[in-house]
């Protein structure tokens, strides 16, 4: 008597499947059953593999990043202990006598980068609508959008250099004939390098969001009479406002983090600028500056505390970054 | 069910594990991971760290004293502070740094280091004025106090007084001063807190201070680049640099009362005073009557008990046997990279040193 073979289903019933498969006694059959049993087992355990390596990978960047954090927090436990919470708003940075305040240099990071934002901002939208409107396809598109990104493939340091050698000089005579003293670096100067080197990315996101907008929502507006610009105002912007502001976050993020090329044109003064043209300091560039050479551990703690400071104000910026973009996409 | 809630667990007691251990490999890390590197065989190179003022001069050495003794050193220039640090970890076999060890790397440091000057270096002001022909003169307080801001314009009274006849401009004076923190800075504040009370009550010595006016900029290229670029700027960089770029420098007034154009002879002449027996000694407004007063000596250091971490007598003695070498017959080498060979007194001060360095209890160097 023959008990009835599972259909296909592998699992609990899969024995009693195969020892019926032996009593009907053909053996090709029972070669190939097997075999095809075999490569199902194989190919759930394939699966959960895959998907437990996804994970894994996943939760390793989740530890790497509490990691850093965990390790900028105990490294900072000394100065915290030492200056408590008068180092945010302290306006000295005095290593002679362990005082210090971060107020100068977060005043620095935070005016290059958001100055370095408003300038590039127009450029990377003008790039964006360009190439994603006006000529997304093509040897000019091309042409164009590969020198873009490449101004985010050099080096940082290299637009120091160019910095130093080529913008100093040039904003220094400016200032001359404006009637300041003409020191040539500054937070202007900063934030126009600053500038240059972030508006690949607004550009390159902001391009493939406008390149997405469905070309039936387009083309209803110019059916009904619309122009050029009045598709890109009404239509265009409206759908990829939410990308674009990412893409501007993303720009902004690289500012704050800058180093080398801010600190070679900043001028790096600990005193409080006191016009956009005036010499001052990012914390990037002070950690960058001061790290090798602090001899004494509340000097070291200090640097480090200023390295959580400045964590912390990029995940604040993001965070705000990410409510203004939920915002927009549910109005 | 069980084994969902099993694997769960695991995963997030591993992600705890893994975030601590990911957070203690902080300062206190270093010391239990470099236990091993100067403790090996004696047949492997001897292992330095430090100041990068001595860089240029200590390649040159190391490869004469390899061809001459086939005994490779590997040196790290990272930085005064940082040899120290690498120094009190144990990782290295020596430090090198351009200021003694303050009271605060003292006490981290688990048993004595020895500090042996190995050569000396002045540190130039520096100017951009091509108005003026004949050399800058400067004397301690006016230098102070263009340094403290008081001092604005390159027409003040109190330049025109040192230096009779010469025609200043009108320009405004552009401090341009280290953003890093540096051995040179070190020095040259130093200098300034002796000669100036304001000096030293506002502002101090050290690595990196609160500079009260100028522009900061990344090591001595950065200084020098913003001199030569801005009229009216003054700077302070080390000698050699100031030479092998051609860039022109002032004569300061010493403590005799001579005005002293800083060159390798004046600095070895600085260096002519009484030493004390551990060479802690700042050469800053030297008493020496020809000598120039911006100087500084180079110190290695090493510690005085050479039996740690399992280190070989062979390796101690190799050890001291280099830096004896460098005072004495590496000292030749010195002035063609613009470096000043020391002074006898200081030769022998730092073999005195020498001789007191230890293995087990009994001096090394007989």
């Amino acid at each position: 008597m023959d008990a009835p073979v599972d259909k296909g289903m592998v699992g609990s019933g899969a024995e009693t499947a195969e020892m019926n498969l032996l009593r009907t006694a053909n053996a090709p059959s029972i070669v190939s059953a097997v075999s095809r049993l075999k490569k199902s087992y194989r190919q759930i355990r394939t699966e959960s593999i895959f998907k437990r390596a996804l994970v894994i990978m996943g939760l390793a960047m989740v530890v790497l990043v509490l990691g850093i954090l965990f390790t900028l927090v105990v490294e900072s436990i000394p100065s915290i202990k030492a200056l408590g919470f008068k180092f945010l708003w302290g306006k000295t940075w005095d290593p002679v006598q362990d005082i210090y305040g971060a107020y100068p240099f977060l005043l620095g990071t935070l005016l290059t980068s958001f100055i370095a934002l408003i300038i590039s901002v127009p450029f990377s939208f003008a790039v964006a609508v360009f190439l994603g409107e006006y000529y997304p396809k093509g040897w000019f598109s091309d042409l164009l959008k590969n020198t873009v990104e490449l101004i985010a493939a050099v080096p940082s340091v290299i637009y120091g250099f160019w910095g130093l050698a080529v913008l100093v000089p040039t904003v220094r005579s400016f200032e001359s004939k404006v009637g300041i003293q003409p020191i040539g670096v500054g937070i202007f100067t900063s934030s126009l390098i600053l500038a240059v080197m972030i508006i690949p990315y607004a550009a390159s996101l902001g391009r493939s969001m406008i390149q997405m907008v469905p070309s039936h929502l387009k083309e209803g507006a110019y059916s009904l009479g619309a122009t050029r610009w009045e598709v890109i105002r009404s239509v265009i912007f409206p759908y990829t406002k939410s990308g674009l502001f990412a893409g501007i976050l993303l720009s902004l993020g690289r500012a704050l983090g800058e180093t080398m090329a801010v600190t070679m044109v900043i001028g790096n003064t600990s005193i409080i600028p006191k016009s956009i043209f005036a010499p001052g300091n990012t914390m990037a560039s002070v950690i960058a500056n001061e790290f090798t050479e602090a001899d004494k551990p509340v000097y070291v703690s200090a640097l480090i505390e200023l390295g959580l400071v400045l964590f912390l104000v990029t995940v604040v910026i993001n965070v705000i970054g990410k409510k203004i973009i939920s915002r927009f996409t549910n109005e | 069910m069980k084994n969902l809630l099993v694997t769960r667990a695991i995963i997030l007691v591993s992600m705890t594990v893994v975030a601590l251990s990911l957070t203690s490999c902080g300062g206190s890390g270093g010391t239990g991971g470099g236990t091993d590197s100067t403790s090996s065989k004696s047949d492997e190179a001897l292992i330095g760290a430090g100041s990068s003022f001595d860089n240029p001069l200590f390649s040159k050495l190391f490869s004469e004293y390899d061809k001459a003794n086939s005994v490779r050193v590997n040196y790290q220039s990272v930085g005064s502070g940082a040899g120290i640090s690498q120094l009190t970890n144990k990782t290295v076999d020596f430090g090198a740094s351009d200021a003694p060890m303050n009271g605060k790397q003292d006490s981290a440091i688990s048993a004595p280091a020895l500090h042996i000057p190995v050569t000396a270096g002045a540190v130039v002001l520096s100017y951009n004025m091509p108005e003026i022909k004949d050399t800058l003169m400067l004397t301690p307080t006016v230098l102070a106090e263009i340094f403290l801001g008081k001092i604005t314009k390159w027409d003040d009274p109190k330049i025109a007084a040192i230096n009779k006849g010469v025609k200043f401009p009108s320009t405004s004076i552009l401090i341009s001063h280290r953003s890093d923190g540096s051995g040179t800075s070190n020095i040259f504040t130093t200098y300034l807190a002796k000669v100036s009370d304001e000096w030293n009550s506002k502002v101090g010595k050290g690595s990196s201070v609160n500079w009260p006016v100028g522009l900061g900029n990344k090591g001595n290229e950065g200084v020098a680049g913003l001199i030569k670029q801005t009229p009216g700027a003054i700077g302070y960089i080390e000698l050699a640099y100031a030479v092998q770029n051609n860039m022109a420098f002032a004569k300061v007034q010493n403590k005799s009362g001579n005005y002293i154009t800083p060159s390798i002879a004046s600095v070895t002449a600085a260096a002519n005073i009484n030493i004390p027996a551990d060479s802690k000694v700042s050469l800053t407004n030297t008493d020496a009557t020809d000598g120039y007063p911006i100087s500084g000596f180079s110190w290695v250091l090493i510690y005085k008990e050479q039996k740690y971490n399992d280190r070989s007598l062979d390796r101690a003695t190799k050890l001291v046997k280099l830096v004896s070498w460098m005072i004495h017959d590496g000292q030749q080498y010195s002035s063609a990279l613009n470096y000043a060979p020391l002074s006898a007194n200081a030769v022998s001060v730092g073999d005195a040193i020498l001789k007191s360095a230890t293995y087990d209890g009994k001096p090394i160097l007989q």
